[in-house]
């Protein structure tokens, strides 16, 4: 099942998420990557529907594109965040995206932030959070093991023990998972840890 | 589970003498899982006059943007602040116009009126007041909070007594209640300070 699950370290903010792309019983592709960068300093972790995910995400990247070029600077992560909340919130009561978020972002003078947006439009800063069957693991092991102000080294090494939980624990483990991270350079992929590589498909 | 008890709430308001006190718990959950544990659920309408929402988080913090806006242009029409009586008001006609699909909240009212003579009420989810001279209650852990104030109450208790006993009585109410928890957050207004604190409870 999805798994998404994120945390603030020092001056920087990471998301890491499965890539399995899952239709029932089949794995359609095992590296489809579900945290989209919204913009130089902003990264979206999506889990949900499949094509709820797709369309809402990109409808954010695009709505947060179109807001730098009007205005002429980007949107902060905490307005981004409202804005995604508010969308999520209109659609609530009409045609609702079954889609839940966790926004990573940095701001010059504010720093690293996170923020938990479910799929019902709840809105909450947070320092560590997670979606999916994965958060009943990565939780746990976040809240044991995650202080404030860590360093990447260390939080990549969380990571890696909420992915051995995840892997080890859940009954129908994603395979692959995807890490990037945000900081003061940008927005970016960190890597993959994956235990199943996705065959080419072979010319014609 | 009823939708109410989505995210887990407790608020109560009590009245003392030429003051009021109102404090809610600061769990935020997904049924059985704890999201955050510093949700805020009270918030500022102006500065005799506070509201607090239990129920669904999204239509709370839907309702309180709303009310919010609501309030602004009252001032920039009316040149002053709402009286808490009015603003009651304007609380339940915005959830019964929503009365075939309602905003899941249930609101606790708080302020000092004209005089400073405190008030407070609360409404169920589609508006029906229910005024009160001494406390009122709200969210998943109302039956223990009738309970505990209905037993710690006494009229005109000043203010640092108002607090000790406003909480007391959340503290253990919300001990007994799953959903709601993680410690309090309590606001103390006279006619000239807002003390606010939070409180330690059981973290569980």
């Amino acid at each position: 099942m999805e798994c998404v699950f994120g945390l603030v370290g020092d001056g920087f903010a990471l998301i890491a998420a499965d890539t399995s792309a899952v239709h029932s019983i089949l794995v359609h592709k095992s590296n489809e990557d579900k945290v989209m960068i919204l913009d130089s300093h902003k990264l979206l972790g999506a889990s949900g529907e499949g094509g709820d995910r797709v369309q809402f995400t990109e409808y954010i990247q695009k709505n947060v594109h179109l807001y730098q070029f009007r205005n002429g600077i980007p949107l902060t992560t905490a307005a981004t965040a409202n804005f995604t909340r508010g969308e999520l919130a209109i659609a609530l009561r009409k045609n609702p995206y079954f889609v839940s978020i966790l926004l990573a972002g940095y701001d010059k003078d504010i720093g690293p932030s996170l923020y938990y947006i479910d799929y019902i439009a709840t809105l909450h800063k947070i320092e560590k959070g997670a979606f999916g069957y994965g958060s009943y693991f990565s939780l746990s092991m976040m809240d044991r093991h995650y202080r404030s102000g860590m360093s990447l080294e260390e939080a990549i090494d969380l990571v890696d023990k909420c992915i051995m939980e995840i892997r080890s624990r859940l009954v129908v483990a994603p395979p692959n998972f995807v890490i990037k991270i945000v900081d003061k350079d940008g927005a970016r992929e960190y890597g993959w840890r994956e235990s199943i590589k996705d065959a080419g498909v072979a010319a014609a | 589970m009823s939708i109410f008890e989505y995210n887990g709430s407790a608020l109560v308001a009590m009245v003392g003498k030429n003051c009021f006190a109102i404090a809610s718990d600061r769990r935020l959950g997904v049924q059985l899982q704890t999201i955050a544990t510093d949700f805020q659920r009270i918030f500022k309408i102006h500065d005799k006059l506070y509201v607090g929402l239990s129920g669904l988080a999204t239509d709370a913090q839907t309702l309180y943007q709303r009310l919010a806006f609501r309030h602004k242009l009252y001032q920039l029409r009316e040149e002053r602040d709402m009286k808490p009586e009015t603003f009651a008001s304007l609380v339940s006609a915005l959830l019964y116009e929503k009365r075939f699909g309602p905003y899941f909240c249930q609101p606790v009212i708080a302020g000092l009126g004209d005089d400073n003579v405190p008030f407070i009420c609360t409404m169920d989810c589609l508006g029906a007041k229910e005024l009160a001279k001494d406390f009122v209650v709200s969210g998943t852990a109302s039956e223990s909070l009738y309970g505990a104030c209905e037993s710690m109450y006494k009229p005109n208790m000043e203010p640092e007594e108002l607090f000790e006993t406003i909480s007391q009585a959340l503290l253990s109410s919300v001990d007994r209640d799953c959903l709601s928890g993680w410690g309090g957050h309590v606001l103390v207004v006279t006619p000239t300070e807002v003390q606010e604190r939070t409180l330690k409870g059981r973290m569980d």
